[in-house]
């Protein structure tokens, strides 16, 4: 195989050549001018025939390979963060990024975290690589924690389960398992959804298209939209659902709406591909969160979710999630395991111990599992109750008869708005409130004290500003 | 066994075709199709030690330091680093480029303490998932933005660099690099290889260290390499996973990168704690590209995020904490330096002590590679076949191209004192038999020597 990779390279000699004229060609242009890279013009005959001589070669050494390389977009969700810790502004709110706040807005290591990391440290244990697929005892409460333990899938160790870097890492993991074996599948992700979906799936090479769920009319689902979209993709499409708490709306199915969605993938025989980022945090019940994923295996079905433990248990920095794949057999979960493992060693090895260790701890001692659940029930809790003193507020002030109840139905971090562009930028340049430009606050970001002030800012958005 | 790396990192996943989206049936699966991975070459060995239940067995596979008593090490300077840092932190997302105390204090390590690059912002830096993520963010970079361009991997090499630069989808070509009969570097080959590759190649060089071999480049060796590289205009990527473990001391393991920094190359350099903090599991590393200036810099540290976001968004938090607990306090940091040099001093001592051994012996042969060689790591010119045999029937596990850690005194004794491993030494003068057939010097000793001396010998 490597001798396959040598010819290959000698197919190209045109390639190699390009790269000499592009290094001999950037030693005539200004430093300032950024052009390509590796752009294709023609390589000059004469400087082809040119010899490295001494002061050419010294010249070539000191221009960079990067020349071409621009900046970035700044990152729209981590972007406002930024902009947020820059302003002075004493009034300032942020409700951009979904990191949980307490009421005094500040950032929140729950209790259960820190006796486990306490539990960690007198054991004193070793950092020694964990196995690619991550701590044995994490994936186990992992996977007990999403199915229930005493699911049948588990039971038969139908599920391949990898411990991975969040949500993020484990979505990768299985965008790259996509790529490599239903090359050309689509994946259909809800139009809006987080915005690091579709970078996953672009990186990974795997293509995607949209299916309607926000209905800015109601505010609400746009189910007719939904069902309609997912029955016309290719059959075998992969179609990402959000667990519970969608990102960006808040926006959930119900039940019933659950029902026919598992319905038509059935029909279709698309795949279900979950992201459950807030297991316990959307209605405060690990149970309750996890039901669209345990209705769909349920009924058979083989499907994919990714986990992540960022907000539930407050380790956002410690990257700690998982990919679990429901295989038809134990034999097939043996394999897909086997692969997801192969794709994981070229890009980090083996996953992160910290995080972990404390999810394995939490969960597998009863006593800190209980206070877990409460604490969670607390933070999901606090987030209600700050819905519901937003609504309050938004309905007192508003006399113009909008309706704006859809805070109350939305569930999670999240509320879409409904507000545009101009009137979130203004929120943001008026009133100093740092959301998404799309609409969105998240309202772990928010305290019962400063509903008041939102409430202002987002009347005044919605009604003086178009 | 240095091509047996590439066999394995290119023996892998079929690509199905359309066929199997179309099943139909919750009897069959959709992923009837996906055919069990090999295991990895290196992780692989320590799974397969794991589950063995044999009392007498020993891991010489993985690069992971043992102490004493054979256990894993945790440094003094990293518990109390932990102890500081316990329930007093948020764990609030890092920045997507990681912590930025604990990639400045891992630069100096690199370029120097009061590097010039340093201050002139001139390095684009980001925090990474230990040596492999800095490799891969590397390779995927190098792929978007020099599309045309190959790596050249020396041979042999770590088995994932393969795997890395496959996955990130950039072609491979390698370099000579290791001497079979002289166990040590084939220098000639290899500077003829850096003549012959197209100007301006991208080349993959091991700082320090070299693994699997441990033959690295003298420093006059590496001036010639640079100067070559200069006339070339080739691009130095750096793995320099060992450094302070290597020689015990940080600045001269990481004289290969001054050198080419002094010569004005514009290197990258993926460096990493697992080893020299013994931090493995926690995943700390640094990506570093050194650029024109500071706004090329700016503006390739955001295309380097740009990769890391749809991997995995931000690095994790815990063991860069505690590198820059470390590095950042002064005694904490002596300290480091210290525990490394035990560190890599036992390894020293055991290469010399095995080496004077044997030249007691009175062999006509050389054992000056033993100690020529340097890190954790022994070539010792096993075939994968040997290696299957010595797992097999006597619990020694070892990656199979031949590939030893070296062993510390509490595995010698306990090795030593079971009956299994008495039984075994007529078997274990057979295999070495077998390798003086190629006239291997090592081999050729052994066959020839007393049952002591190969006990000594295979444990390295």
């Amino acid at each position: 195989m490597a001798s396959a990779m040598i010819s290959l390279a000698s197919a190209t000699p045109s390639a190699s050549l390009s790269v000499q004229e592009t290094l001999m060609g950037k030693t005539r242009l200004a430093s300032g001018c950024v052009s390509t890279l590796f752009n294709k013009e023609k390589g000059k005959p004469s400087i082809k025939k040119k010899s490295f001589g001494q002061i050419s070669m010294t010249v070539a050494v000191n221009v960079s390979r990067f020349e071409g390389i621009v900046m970035a977009p700044p990152d729209p969700i981590l972007g406002v963060s930024e902009a947020f810790r820059a302003d002075i502004d004493v009034k300032k709110l942020n409700l951009g990024v979904g990191a949980y706040r307490n009421e005094e807005l500040q950032p929140y290591v729950l209790d259960v975290v820190k006796k486990a990391e306490n539990l960690m440290l007198e054991r004193g244990e070793n950092k020694e690589y964990l196995s690619i697929e991550g701590l044995a005892a994490f994936n186990k409460a992992t996977a007990e924690l999403l199915f229930g333990a005493d699911n049948p899938v588990i039971e038969q160790q139908r599920v391949a389960t990898v411990q991975g870097l969040s949500g993020t890492g484990s979505l990768r993991l299985a965008a790259a398992l996509i790529e490599r074996y239903f090359p050309g599948a689509k994946v259909l992700i809800s139009s809006p959804t987080w915005g690091n979906h579709k970078n996953i799936f672009n990186d990974a090479r795997v293509p995607w298209s949209e299916y309607r769920y926000y209905d800015p009319k109601t505010v609400g689902l746009d189910f007719e939209g939904m069902i309609s979209d997912i029955k016309a993709a290719p059959e075998g499409s992969f179609v990402l659902l959000h667990g519970c708490a969608h990102n960006r709306t808040g926006i959930d199915p119900t039940p019933e709406q659950w029902e026919k969605i598992a319905d038509i993938i059935q029909e279709k025989n698309h795949i279900p591909f979950f992201d459950v980022a807030y297991q316990g945090f959307a209605s405060g019940s690990l149970d309750a969160d996890a039901s669209s994923v345990r209705l769909f295996a349920a009924r058979g079905m083989e499907l994919l979710v990714a986990q992540s433990y960022s907000k539930n248990l407050g380790l956002y920095a410690e990257r700690i999630g998982a990919i679990n794949v429901v295989c038809s057999s134990a034999d097939a979960a043996a394999r897909v395991k086997s692969q997801l493992k192969r794709i994981a060693r070229p890009m980090y090895s083996n996953p992160p111990v910290h995080g972990a260790r404390i999810v394995a701890n939490v969960v597998g001692d009863p006593a800190l599992f209980d206070e877990w659940k409460a604490e969670m029930e607390m933070m999901a809790g606090r987030i209600k109750n700050v819905r519901q003193k937003l609504f309050d507020s938004l309905s007192a002030k508003d006399k113009s008869g909008k309706d704006w109840s859809f805070i109350l139905k939305q569930i999670g971090m999240f509320s879409f708005t409904g507000l545009n562009k101009t009137q979130s930028d203004n929120m943001t340049n008026k009133w100093h409130v740092y959301m998404t430009k799309d609409g969105r606050i998240s309202l772990a970001g928010l305290s019962l004290a400063k509903c008041e002030y939102l409430a202002d800012a987002i009347m005044d958005s919605f009604h003086n500003v178009s | 066994m240095a091509g047996f790396g590439k066999a394995m990192a290119c023996r892998e996943h079929v690509r199905i075709r359309l066929g199997t989206r179309f099943m139909s049936s919750s009897s069959s699966s959709w992923w009837q199709s996906v055919e069990p991975a090999p295991k990895d070459p290196i992780l692989g060995v320590t799974e397969a030690f794991l589950a063995d239940p044999s009392p007498d067995k020993v891991n010489v596979g993985v690069g992971a330091y043992r102490d004493d008593n054979g256990k894993p090490v945790v440094l003094q300077c990293v518990r109390e680093a932990e102890r500081r840092i316990a329930g007093n932190l948020n764990m609030e997302y890092l920045p997507m480029g990681g912590s930025v105390k604990m990639v400045e204090e891992t630069l100096k390590l690199a370029y120097g303490e009061h590097s010039e690059f340093i201050k002139d912002k001139r390095i684009a830096a980001v925090q990474s998932l230990s040596g492999t993520g800095a490799c891969r963010l590397f390779a995927d970079f190098q792929k978007r933005f020099s599309p045309a361009s190959q790596i050249y991997i020396p041979d042999p090499t770590w088995a994932n660099h393969h795997n890395i630069w496959r996955d990130a989808q950039v072609p491979q070509r390698t370099y000579h690099y290791y001497h079979p009969e002289t166990k040590g570097l084939d220098f000639s080959a290899l500077m003829d290889d850096i003549k012959n590759a197209p100007n301006g190649s991208f080349f993959l060089l091991h700082a320090c260290a070299h693994n699997p071999t441990g033959v690295d480049p003298s420093e006059e060796q590496w001036r010639e390499i640079s100067h070559q590289f200069r006339v070339k205009g080739h691009f130095a990527f750096f793995d320099m996973a060992y450094q302070g473990f290597a020689s015990g001391d940080p600045d001269r393991d990481a004289k290969s990168i001054r050198i080419f920094l002094q010569d004005g190359h514009h290197i990258g350099i993926s460096q990493s704690y697992a080893k020299n903090m013994g931090l493995y599991g926690q995943r700390v590393g640094c990506l570093s590209v050194l650029c024109e200036d500071e706004k090329q810099a700016v503006a390739v540290k955001s295309q380097l995020q740009q990769l890391a976001r749809p991997m995995y968004s931000n690095p994790p938090v815990h063991g860069a904490l505690v590198v820059s607990t470390i590095l950042g306090d002064p005694e904490l940091k002596k300290l480091w330096l210290k525990e490394v040099k035990v560190m890599a001093d036992r390894i020293i001592g055991m290469r010399t002590m095995l080496r004077e051994n044997l030249d007691k012996l009175g062999s006509p042969l050389s054992w000056k590679h033993i100690t020529d060689q340097i890190g954790m790591f022994c070539y010792s010119g096993m075939t994968p076949e040997q290696v299957d045999r010595l797992t097999k029937e006597f619990h020694i596990y070892m990656t199979r191209n031949g590939r030893i850690r070296f062993a510390l005194n509490h595995e010698y004794r306990t090795l030593t004192s079971t009956p299994a491993w008495q039984a075994s030494i007529p078997a274990m003068l057979d295999i070495w038999q077998m390798l003086s057939t190629r006239s291997r010097g090592l081999p050729r000793l052994i066959a020839e020597a007393k049952p002591q001396i190969v006990e000594e010998v295979i444990l390295i």
